[in-house]
């Protein structure tokens, strides 16, 4: 296996040299947002640029200790986007007089700290398999707890949210990565039944009942989300997921088109049965009627942000120069608009290309990495940042109806932002994995590693087959 | 597990690619119709965060952005707003809106002239906050006090012109309003303001001058008929029927003098000077029926009736009414039936006189400035058309010195100075007092302004009024005020 590998490059210098770019961008945006809006640098640039920087710098040293062959290109990237998303928070910020900015700041700091934290603590993510059933329990209680009466709390119509010891916690946001993990050990464990049992109809291998209950299931839970916490974005994430990672695991289409029926049939179901949500099409549909602006839950927010971005133009107001306060959720969900008034098309096209390279470097990894459950992990991890970028910005764009999502990274939400960043040291750790030499002594499997109790065959889970190391070849770059 | 993985991989370029789309969209190919949308306030915000360019009166600002501590930065106020509200117009965030020289002129005053071009980039490199030019009125403050001052609150007009330019002296439009109140950042007031406004029966938001109700002229509109005789073949001094009563051809309808007087020494014939003097009706009925409808349809258009025409402000064209029988063109002629002009008209008819025949365009924008008062734009004087020969020009004038020396504009009178002017008194209906009208210019010999005064429905005077004794002393009081800088 060490021959079809290329001599193995830690990359950390390209790391910290992009590192420092992010700083830059983070630290010019917190200036420039200052300088724009009330024409003077920020009182306390020079802490700020400390801490910040320092964050970074040591967060990379501590990578770079850890996980000495993690992709050099994840962490700049996220601390890209997250730097860009505190600069404009800040800019709502001082257009609304809020203070949103700081606690924001604060939660970036933890964030990282618990990517980094994951990164030195999770030494193999292999580990993470004797979790799988633990974490549906985890991921399912997480999902549950909004609705707990006393815990869970409603805000715009979405119960979504709970309250512990003064602080607001989105739970969803912590049961999608327990669920990316139950996903990858549920399936490369059945994949083979998945992909291979079942009869054959027009093409198409249909699998069996019992291998077809979990994406049922998986459907269900996700309807019931919906039902039950009005959230529309949180169930088209869980099922793209789960989808999007049983075909990776099974590589049937069946699988999709299945998927993509059931989710077009519960969408419809919901559509008929829902009135918010057949707003919410209504709305995307017809957003510049002035009946359907002016209505309560109307196009007002989507029209606002378009036109937000229409002024933004190419390249842009300027940071601090434009008028994003207009947009309700100008800080959240609609962030992006936010960046297309200030920043122009230049400027969301760029946060678009950071999210690309998170996206497919993600992948790269999944496709480098040797054992099943990591490419699964991995797979899943990066296309579920695609999907959530995909359906936040296809919203605010008009190209999909609009769904109550955030953007990963950049938007504000202390619980979203903490745990986007658990995903970049989770993806970190993966692509060290990934890239470093394969030495087989220092690739030890570990003890425990079917504790869920489920046979299975070692060799399809750990080891890459023929096709699979012929795609990894032809995958790298050069 | 690869070959899926990169399938995984395309997929997510295709929906950052649908992404990149949606945003190109948005922000390029829709954003023009998206920028132009009414519901988009960042329009009228970005005109409001730029400093926006001060309105000029003789060196004096009469319209000027303060700052202002909200999201607009710069609060628009009219120093003396009433006075010039109808040439200002107002600049309202409230209702998105701007009327006058703000909207017509608003491409200098906000800075996005084609003009200001170079002084945006040099505000761009020098980092100077973008700012807008100025623009400076033709407007005089004295005579467009005097003007508001001789109306006295009596709903009607007063234009004054300078003859030999066509620069526009004084525009006033009673009653008015104060463009601050619809200016207000508060949106609330300022849209109660405007209903207010915008609701009162006496219409103060229109500017009566240039784009109010058109008005019949009475007998002002002699003055163009008058014209029309000299310049086809009558003279002044000789003798045209004037009876006391006339019935056009084809018709029993009869045509009375006003007061059913005589005309002249009661012969049946007089003068068309004595006509002038006296403001007879017949023999202008008459002569207008001798001359056919075509000569005088042609003699109004040469004065600017039926023309569009814009000061910048858009002017009701005025009409010379399709007079299909002898009776309909017999009444036009002295200023009745449906004959309807704009007191910006009737100026224009006596500056015309007053400079030779020659009538040249109204403005009312002396010239635009940069942010840094350099001149970008000088309005030149403009020869609109030729209303008449210099001969009849002269004549013209010497009947309307007449008529103010010892006819019906005696009021008009100043001492020491000729003045020509012609009454008019249009009557509208048995059951509403008629209009006040005045129209001339002074010096005769050196014609410095000309001017039109209107009162509608006999202002403070009621059924009572005629254009002698209720016009004329308002276009005196004014003239003397410009006279006397």
């Amino acid at each position: 296996m060490a021959a079809v590998q290329q001599a193995a490059r830690p990359g950390r210098l390209p790391e910290l040299a992009l590192t420092i770019v992010s700083v830059m961008i983070g630290l010019g945006a917190y200036a420039l947002v200052h300088l724009g809006a009330n024409g003077a640098m920020p009182e306390n640039m020079a802490s700020a640029a400390v801490i910040f920087a320092g964050a970074a710098l040591g967060a990379h040293l501590l990578i770079r200790w850890a996980a000495p062959y993690a992709d050099p290109v994840l962490f700049p990237a996220a601390l890209a986007l997250n730097g860009i998303g505190l600069g404009m928070i800040e800019r709502i910020d001082i257009a609304l007089g809020s203070t949103q900015g700081s606690s924001q700041a604060i939660f970036t700091l933890i964030g990282i700290a618990l990517a980094v934290l994951t990164v030195m603590t999770i030494r193999d993510h292999r580990i993470l398999r004797r979790y799988t059933y633990t974490s549906l329990v985890v991921g399912s209680v997480f999902l549950i707890l909004p609705l707990i009466p006393g815990l869970g709390r409603e805000i715009y119509g979405a119960r979504i949210w709970i309250d512990v010891a003064g602080f607001s916690f989105q739970p969803a946001e912590a049961a999608k990565i327990f669920f990316a993990i139950f996903f990858a050990g549920y399936l490369v464990v059945n994949r083979d039944n998945l992909a291979l049992a079942g009869p054959k109809v027009l093409g198409l291998r249909l699998p069996q009942l019992r291998h077809f209950a979990p994406l049922l299931l998986a459907w269900l839970v996700c309807i019931a989300v919906l039902i039950f916490q009005k959230d529309l974005g949180t169930s088209l994430l869980f099922f793209g997921l789960f989808v999007s990672m049983l075909y990776v695991a099974t590589d049937r289409l069946s699988w999709i088109i299945i998927g993509g029926l059931l989710a077009l049939g519960g969408g419809f179901v919901v559509f008929q049965l829902f009135p918010h949500v057949t707003a919410r099409f209504n709305v995307w549909l017809n957003a510049m009627e002035p009946q359907v602006y002016d209505a309560p839950f109307g196009s007002y927010q989507v029209v606002q942000g378009n036109f937000g971005m229409a002024s933004g133009g190419l390249f842009g107001t300027g940071l601090g120069q434009g008028y994003p306060s207009i947009v309700p959720q100008a800080n959240s969900d609609f962030i992006i608009a936010s960046i297309g008034e200030e920043l122009g098309m230049a400027g969301v096209f760029a946060i678009l290309a950071l999210y690309l390279v998170l996206v497919i470097r993600g992948l790269r990894s999944a496709a480098y990495v040797r054992d099943g459950f990591g490419k699964l992990l991995a797979a899943g991890l990066s296309f579920m940042i695609a999907l959530q970028v995909f359906v936040v910005v296809g919203g605010v764009t008009r190209l999909i109806p609009l769904t109550g999502l955030t953007l990963p990274l950049v938007a504000l939400g202390g619980s979203s932002l903490v745990l986007n960043w658990i995903v970049i040291g989770l993806l970190l750790r993966i692509s060290n994995a990934a890239r470093r030499p394969n030495i087989p002594s220092a690739d030890p499997i570990p003890s425990a590693w079917d504790d869920d109790g489920v046979a299975e065959n070692p060799e399809a889970a750990s080891e890459p087959t023929e096709a699979d190391r012929a795609d990894t070849e032809a995958m790298r770059m050069p | 597990m690869n070959q899926p993985i990169r399938r995984v991989a395309t997929l997510a370029l295709l929906m950052f690619l649908a992404l990149m789309i949606a945003v190109t969209m948005i922000q390029f190919v829709r954003a023009p119709a998206l920028t132009a949308d009414s519901r988009n306030a960042r329009t009228i915000y970005e005109e409001y965060g730029r400093e926006r360019g001060p309105i000029i009166v003789a060196d004096q600002t009469v319209a000027s952005s303060e700052p202002a501590d909200d999201v607009y930065q710069f609060l628009r106020t009219y120093g003396q707003g009433e006075l010039y509200a109808h040439s200002t117009g107002y600049f309202s965030v409230a209702f998105n809106s701007m009327t006058g020289i703000e909207r017509l002129e608003n491409d200098v005053l906000g800075g996005s002239s084609q003009s200001l071009a170079l002084q945006r980039l040099r505000d761009l490199v020098t980092g100077n906050e973008p700012r807008g030019g100025g623009v400076e009125l033709t407007l005089d403050p004295q005579i467009q006090q005097a003007a508001v001052d001789a109306l006295n609150g009596q709903r009607g007009s007063i234009v004054v012109l300078e003859p030999d330019t066509g620069r526009i002296l004084a525009m006033v439009s009673v009653p008015s309003y104060d463009p601050n109140l619809l200016a207000s950042h508060d949106a609330a007031a300022a849209r109660e303001s405007y209903e207010a406004l915008s609701t009162d029966e006496s219409r103060p938001l229109i500017n009566r001058a240039v784009a109010g109700d058109l008005y019949a002229p009475g007998s002002a509109f002699k003055v163009v008929t008058a014209t029309a005789m000299l310049e086809n073949g009558y003279e002044p001094d000789e003798l045209i029927d004037a009876p006391t009563q006339y019935s056009p051809p084809g018709t029993s309808h009869t045509i009375n003098n006003p007061g059913e007087a005589t005309c002249g020494d009661g012969s049946g014939q007089a003068t068309l000077l004595q006509s002038l003097r006296q403001s007879c009706n017949t023999p202008f009925a008459i002569a207008a029926v001798e001359m056919g409808e075509e000569t005088m349809r042609e003699q109004a258009e040469a004065f600017g009736f039926g023309q569009e025409l814009a000061i910048p402000m858009a002017v009701t064209p005025s009409r010379f009414p399709d007079a299909t029988t002898q009776a309909e063109l017999a009444q036009s002629a002295f200023g009745q039936f449906d004959v309807r002009v704009t007191p910006m008209q009737m100026a224009m008819v006596a500056s015309a006189i007053a400079n030779d025949g020659s009538l040249m365009r109204p403005y009312l924008v002396e010239r635009t400035l940069s942010p840094d008062l350099d001149v970008l734009r000088v309005t030149d004087p403009e020869e609109l058309s030729v209303a008449m020969g210099e001969d009849s020009a002269a004549q013209m004038t010497e009947m309307m010195v007449d008529v103010v020396a010892n006819g019906t504009g005696f009021r008009a009178q100043i001492p020491g100075i000729d003045v020509a002017g012609k009454t008019g008194t249009a009557e509208i209906s048995t059951s509403i007092p008629p209009h006040a009208w005045f129209i001339g210019f002074a010096p005769a010999e050196d014609p410095q302004f000309a001017i039109a005064v209107v009162v509608e429905n006999g202002g403070y005077q009621g059924f009572g009024t005629d254009g002698g004794s209720l016009a004329a002393p308002m276009a005196r009081s004014v003239l003397q005020a410009a006279l006397s800088e």
